[in-house]
């Protein structure tokens, strides 16, 4: 089998498990360890946040630009909107004839 | 209260679906599209969306595979990412506690982020969750996402210049606005400050794809270590 394939059934295989261990073994405790709750808690933001600030390290105006309008947006709108915002700030300025 | 047949309680869920599918459409084939750029063929692209299903780790998985990081390091990251959905089983698996250990195993695998917030919106409408409401609501989004990564990723391979549609860039994009969409939880901004530090630091020192483990460490940590917020029983329905 190929690496790709291998790597696909492995991250098949590790997303089920984040999506039944809470089940298996949280729900064992009455209640959740408070720190491993905060900690837990922090994930989704903390994660995320790693894939963004790199990126915007290496932008111009345009990457810096779609990521300012993206968290302006976000304060009011859904996160199609904020994702179509963002969006098009970075296409209409990296087609700019500057 | 009471539960309708299967058949109206799977349309009762189906039909909560349409707008979610559009809102979720421009990322399933947002991740074919980059799958496809990143090396992908059209059918590993579709294969992953099937098995994974889960948006935001199949990007960074993708884009991992095409900075060619380690195989190993590429499937600690995407678990990394789904880690957040520990606590959706949780909380999931104390709304479904009667349903049959088939019937759970085959909920937690639909268990996406989307699929979290509607059982417990459900759960606080006062309805017990029944398997065809699960079903109707999850089936409509798992299975047009998985047709999302076939297409994006056919389509992909015509792109012939991703920089002017901004492709490289709209995952910082996505995932920013992600990163928004949860500033009103508990100390949030200083775990977004201490992941960017770290993932910055990490990227510029270590390189790729060591930013996404440390940076994220980073901040989890500092949640766990800060002085604990107050929950009012969160996650739970």
């Amino acid at each position: 089998m190929s690496t790709t394939l291998w790597i696909i059934l492995a991250a098949a295989a590790v997303t089920y498990l984040a999506r039944i261990l809470g089940h298996l073994v949280l729900s064992r405790f009455a209640r959740v360890p408070p720190r491993v709750q905060a900690g837990l808690d922090a994930v989704p933001a903390a994660v995320l946040t790693t894939l963004v600030a790199p990126a915007a390290l290496g932008g111009g105006v345009p990457e810096l630009a779609a990521l300012l309008v993206t968290a302006l947006v976000a304060l009011r709108g859904s996160a199609l909107v904020t994702f179509v915002a963002g969006a098009a700030v970075l296409i209409a300025l990296r087609n700019l004839p500057w | 209260m009471a539960s309708g047949s299967g058949s109206t309680e799977f349309w009762r869920g189906a039909r909560a679906t349409p707008t979610m599918i559009i809102a979720i459409a421009p990322f399933g084939l947002l991740f074919g599209a980059l799958a496809a750029d990143n090396g992908f063929s059209v059918l590993e692209a579709t294969l992953m969306s099937a098995l994974v299903y889960g948006g935001a780790s199949q990007i960074v998985g993708v884009e991992l595979f095409g900075q060619r990081a380690a195989p190993w390091m590429i499937v600690l990251s995407i678990f990394i990412v789904n880690t957040r959905s520990i606590l959706y089983s949780a909380a999931v698996g104390r709304l479904i506690g009667s349903w049959s250990a088939a019937r759970k195993a085959l909920a937690f695998f639909l268990l996406v982020d989307l699929q979290y917030a509607e059982s417990e919106r459900e759960a606080e409408r006062g309805h017990r969750l029944t398997f065809a409401w699960y079903l109707g609501l999850g089936l409509p989004i798992y299975l047009t996402w998985i047709a999302e990564a076939a297409v994006g990723a056919a389509f992909g391979r015509l792109i012939t210049d991703p920089y002017a549609l901004g492709l490289d860039f709209l995952v910082p994009v996505y995932f920013l606005s992600l990163v928004m969409g949860f500033r009103r939880r508990a100390n949030w901004l200083p775990v977004v400050a201490a992941s960017a530090m770290g993932s910055m630091l990490a990227y510029v020192t270590l390189g790729s794809p060591w930013h996404v483990t440390i940076g994220a460490l980073a901040g989890i940590l500092l949640a766990a270590a800060m002085p604990l917020p107050r929950y009012a029983e969160p996650k739970r329905g």
